[in-house]
C-alpha cells in the first residue's frame, strides 16, 4: 500500500514550520542551527515528493544540490558555532547577545 | 613633364618632416639651409611646369588634374585628392615659392641665435606646404585642407616668441578671426556639395546652371566672408596689425606670399560662380574698396614700422578685392603678384632696420637711417617707390590696372581707389622719411644695453649678413621690373594670354580708348607725386604732427574696443557667470546634493540594522508568509 503524496508534503510542511518555530524562538545558537538543518531537510522532502508525483527527475536532482550546500553551511556554521562557544565562554552566547554588527 | 607637379607640394612637406623629427640634430643654420632648399626645389618644380604649360596650346590643354588618391568615398561623396594644375594655380605657385623661398633664405640670418631656431623652419615649412596645397587643391575640401593649414602655422609663428604675453596673444587672435571666418567656408562647401553633389572645381563649374541664383550668391557670400577673415578685410581685419607680434620674417611670409593673397585666390578661383552673381560682385568690390581706403587712413597715423606696412597690406588686398568684384581677375593676380614682391621686400628691410637698431620698432625713434644702412636704403626706396605706385615701377602698372577696370565699371569705387593711391604714397613716404631721413633719434636705442657685448653706447646701427642682403636685392630687382614686364611686348609673354583663358568670358574687358587709358594713367602718376610731394617735406623736417595722428586713427578706429565691447566684455561675463553660478551652484550643488541624499538616507536606514539575528529571521517568515498568502489569494481566485 502507497500513501498518497499529499501526507508527505503535509509531513514536510509541519516539519518546515516546527524548523522555522525553533528559529524564532530558541535563543541557543546551536539548536537555532538545527531548526536551519530542520527546514532544509523539509523542502528536500517537498522536492522528492514532487519529483515523485509529477514524475519529473528535477526534483531528486536538485535535493542533491541541497544536500551539498547544506554540508558545506554545517561544516562553515558548525565551525562559527564552535568558535563562538570557546571565545566568548564567559559573556553569554545566546542569539540576542551577539550583535556588534548593529547599524 | 607636368608628372612632377606634385613635387610642388611635397618638397616643403618633406622639408617639414625632416626638420620636425631631426630638426635640433641639424642645429643652427643647417636647419635653415634644409627649409631654404626644399622651398626652393618647390619652386624649380614650379618653372618647370610653368615651361611645359608654355609648350601647350593656350586654352583647356594647359588645364591639368592630376589625381593622387581616392581621399573619401561615401555613397555619392567622392573626393579625389589631386591638384588642378592650371594657368591660375602656377602663377600663384611659382611668386608663393619664389618668394617664400627668399624669405626662407633671409630667416637663415634673421632668426639666428634663436634657442628654437629649427622649429622656425619646420614651421615655416609647413606653412608654405599649406599654402601650396590650399593653390593646387582640385576640390573645394583640399583646399579648405590648406586654409586651415594656413591658419594654424599663422598661429604657430605668429605666437612664436610666445614667452611675450602680446605674442601669444595676438597669435590666439589670429586664429580666433580665422576660425569665424572659416564657418562660412564650411557652409559653403554644405551648399555647394547639397546643389551639385560634387566639390571639385570643374565638376561644379560645369553644373552652375543647377543652383538657383539665390543659393550662387549666398555661396560666393560665404566664399566671400572666409575670404574677409583669411584676407584681412573690413570687418575683421584687426588680427593682422597684431600678428606683427611675430618674428619679422613671417609677416612678410604671411603678407607677401602666402595666407592674406589666399582670399583673394579663392574669389578668382570660384570666378564662374561669382561672375553669375551681380549683387555678390557689387558686395566684394565696395568692401574691398572701403578696406583699401579705411586701411590706408588707418596706415598714416601709425608709429610701428610693421603696422605701417600691415595697414597698407590690409589696404593693398581691398584693391585686388575691388578688382575681383569688378571682374578684373587679371588685374587683381597682377597686384597680388606685384604686391608679393615690394611687399616681401618692404617687410624684409623693416627687418633689416629692426635688427640694425637691436629690436628697435618705434619709427618716432629711428631717422637719417639713410647714412649707415645704404643697401636697406636703396632697396627699401624701390619698394615704397613701387607701392605708391611711382611709374614705372610694378606698383603702378598693377594699381592702374585694377583703376581703370573699376574706372570703367564702377566710377564710384574707381575714385574711393584714387583716394587711396594718394593716402598710400602719403603713409609710405612718412613711413620713408621717418625711418630714413630727418633727425637721428635713435641715439639713446643704441646707448641702452642691449644684451650684446657691443652693448656699450656710441655705436651706430649696422647692416644686415650677405644672407640677409641677397634677398632684399633680388626682390628690389623684381619689383622694380615686374610690372614693366607684364607689358605685352611678345605674344607668347602676353599676360592676357597666358591667364585670360581660365577666367574666359568672365573676365571684364571694358572698351576705352587709347586716351582714357593714357588720361587714367597719368591721373594715377600725378596722385602719387601729390601724396610723396605732401609726405616727404612734412615728415623730414618734424617728427611730430599730432594734428595728423589722431588718435582715432592711431587706435586703427577703435575697432578692437568695440569688439572688446561687444563679443569680448559679454563672453567673459557669460564666462564668469558660468564659473560662479553654473558651475559653483548647478554643477557642484548636484554632486554635493547625491552625496547628501545618499548620506540621509543611509542615516535613517542604519536603523533597521539592529544586529539581532532573530529578528532579521522574523522578516524572512514574515516575508514568505506574505508572498505565500499572495500567491494563494491569486491561485485561488
Amino acid at each position: 500500500m502507497s500513501l498518497s503524496g499529499n501526507w508527505y508534503l503535509a509531513l514536510s510542511a509541519v516539519l518546515f514550520a516546527i524548523g522555522a518555530f525553533g528559529l524564532l524562538v530558541r535563543r541557543n545558537v546551536l539548536v537555532m542551527f538545527m531548526c536551519v538543518e530542520l527546514m532544509l531537510n523539509a523542502v528536500n522532502l517537498t522536492f522528492v515528493t514532487f519529483a515523485r508525483m509529477l514524475n519529473d527527475i528535477g526534483g531528486q536532482a536538485l535535493v542533491f544540490f541541497i544536500l551539498v550546500v547544506a554540508a558545506a553551511e554545517v561544516v562553515v556554521g558548525l565551525g562559527i558555532v564552535v568558535a563562538i562557544f570557546r571565545r566568548r565562554a564567559g559573556e553569554g552566547t545566546t542569539a540576542d547577545d551577539l550583535h556588534i554588527m548593529r547599524g | 613633364m607636368l608628372h612632377f607637379a606634385y613635387l610642388m607640394p611635397l618638397l616643403p612637406l618633406a622639408g617639414f618632416v625632416v626638420l620636425a623629427t631631426r630638426g635640433r640634430r641639424l642645429g643652427d643654420p643647417l636647419a635653415g639651409w634644409i627649409g631654404t632648399l626644399s622651398v626652393t626645389g618647390s619652386f624649380v618644380a614650379a618653372s618647370v611646369t610653368y615651361a611645359a604649360m608654355l609648350q601647350r596650346p593656350a586654352g583647356a590643354r594647359r588645364e591639368v588634374v592630376q589625381g593622387w588618391f581616392n581621399w573619401i568615398g561615401v555613397g555619392g561623396f567622392q573626393v579625389k585628392a589631386a591638384l588642378l594644375v592650371d594657368p591660375l594655380s602656377v602663377t600663384m605657385v611659382l611668386f608663393v615659392t619664389s618668394v617664400s623661398a627668399l624669405i626662407h633664405l633671409y630667416s637663415i640670418g634673421y632668426m639666428r641665435g634663436d634657442a628654437d631656431y629649427p622649429k622656425f623652419f619646420a614651421y615655416m615649412n609647413l606653412f608654405v606646404t599649406s599654402m601650396l596645397l590650399l593653390v593646387l587643391g582640385d576640390n573645394l575640401l583640399l583646399t579648405f585642407v590648406g586654409w586651415e593649414g594656413v591658419g594654424v602655422c599663422s598661429y604657430w609663428l605668429v605666437s612664436f616668441w610666445f614667452e611675450r604675453d602680446t605674442a601669444a596673444s595676438a597669435g590666439q587672435k589670429a586664429f580666433l578671426y580665422n576660425r569665424l571666418a572659416d564657418v562660412g567656408f564650411l557652409v559653403a562647401i554644405f551648399l555647394v556639395f547639397s546643389k551639385t553633389g560634387t566639390l571639385d572645381y570643374l565638376g561644379v563649374f560645369s553644373h552652375l546652371h543647377a543652383i538657383t541664383p539665390g543659393t550662387r550668391t549666398a555661396i560666393v557670400l560665404l566664399l566671400f566672408a572666409a575670404a574677409c577673415g583669411k584676407s584681412a578685410q573690413i570687418p575683421l581685419f584687426p588680427w593682422l596689425a597684431d600678428a606683427m607680434e611675430g618674428p619679422t620674417p613671417v609677416s612678410a611670409l604671411i603678407h607677401a606670399a602666402t595666407m592674406v593673397t589666399a582670399g583673394v585666390y579663392l574669389m578668382c578661383r570660384i570666378s564662374p560662380l561669382l561672375a553669375l552673381s551681380h549683387p555678390a560682385q557689387i558686395v566684394v568690390g565696395s568692401v574691398g574698396a572701403v578696406t583699401a581706403f579705411v586701411a590706408a587712413l588707418i596706415g598714416c597715423a601709425q608709429q610701428d614700422i610693421k603696422k605701417v606696412l600691415a595697414y597698407s597690406t590690409v589696404s593693398q588686398l581691398g584693391y585686388m578685392f575691388l578688382a575681383v568684384g569688378t571682374g578684373a581677375y587679371e588685374a587683381a593676380i597682377f597686384l597680388m603678384v606685384a604686391h608679393a614682391f615690394f611687399k616681401g621686400l618692404l617687410f624684409l628691410g623693416a627687418g633689416s632696420v629692426i635688427h640694425g637698431l637691436h629690436d628697435e620698432q618705434d619709427l618716432k625713434r629711428m631717422g637719417n637711417l639713410r647714412r649707415y644702412m645704404k643697401l636697406s636704403f636703396f632697396t627699401f626706396a624701390i619698394g615704397w617707390l613701387a607701392i605708391a605706385g611711382i611709374p614705372p615701377l610694378s606698383g603702378f602698372w598693377a594699381k592702374g590696372d585694377i583703376l581703370t577696370n573699376a574706372f570703367a565699371r564702377y566710377p564710384v569705387l574707381w575714385a574711393i581707389g584714387l583716394l587711396t593711391a594718394a593716402l598710400t604714397a602719403y603713409y609710405m613716404s612718412r613711413l620713408m622719411a621717418l625711418a630714413f631721413f630727418g633727425d637721428e633719434r635713435w641715439r639713446e636705442v643704441l646707448a641702452r644695453p642691449a644684451g650684446g657685448a657691443e652693448g656699450a653706447g656710441g655705436m651706430v646701427p649696422h647692416e644686415a649678413p650677405w644672407v640677409m642682403a641677397i634677398p632684399l636685392v633680388v626682390l628690389s630687382v623684381l619689383a622694380f621690373f615686374g610690372g614693366v614686364l607684364s607689358l605685352p611686348w611678345h605674344p607668347a609673354w602676353d599676360p592676357l594670354q597666358w591667364l585670360g583663358p581660365v577666367f574666359g568670358s568672365n573676365l571684364y574687358s571694358p572698351v576705352q580708348s587709347v586716351g582714357t587709358k593714357w588720361a587714367l594713367a597719368i591721373v594715377d602718376a600725378v596722385v602719387a607725386l601729390a601724396g610723396l610731394g605732401v609726405a616727404l617735406p612734412l615728415w623730414v623736417r618734424r617728427s611730430e604732427w599730432p594734428a595728423l595722428e589722431p588718435p582715432a586713427l592711431r587706435r586703427a578706429l577703435y575697432l578692437d574696443d568695440v569688439y572688446d565691447a561687444v563679443l569680448g566684455r559679454p563672453a567673459e561675463a557669460f564666462a564668469r557667470f558660468t564659473a560662479v553660478v553654473v558651475d559653483n551652484k548647478v554643477i557642484d550643488g548636484a554632486v554635493n546634493g547625491a552625496g547628501r541624499v545618499v548620506r540621509v538616507a543611509g542615516g535613517a536606514l542604519r536603523r533597521i540594522q539592529t544586529g539581532f539575528v532573530r529578528q532579521y529571521a522574523l522578516g524572512i517568515v514574515l516575508g514568505a508568509v506574505v508572498l505565500l498568502a499572495w500567491m494563494a489569494s491569486r491561485a485561488l481566485s
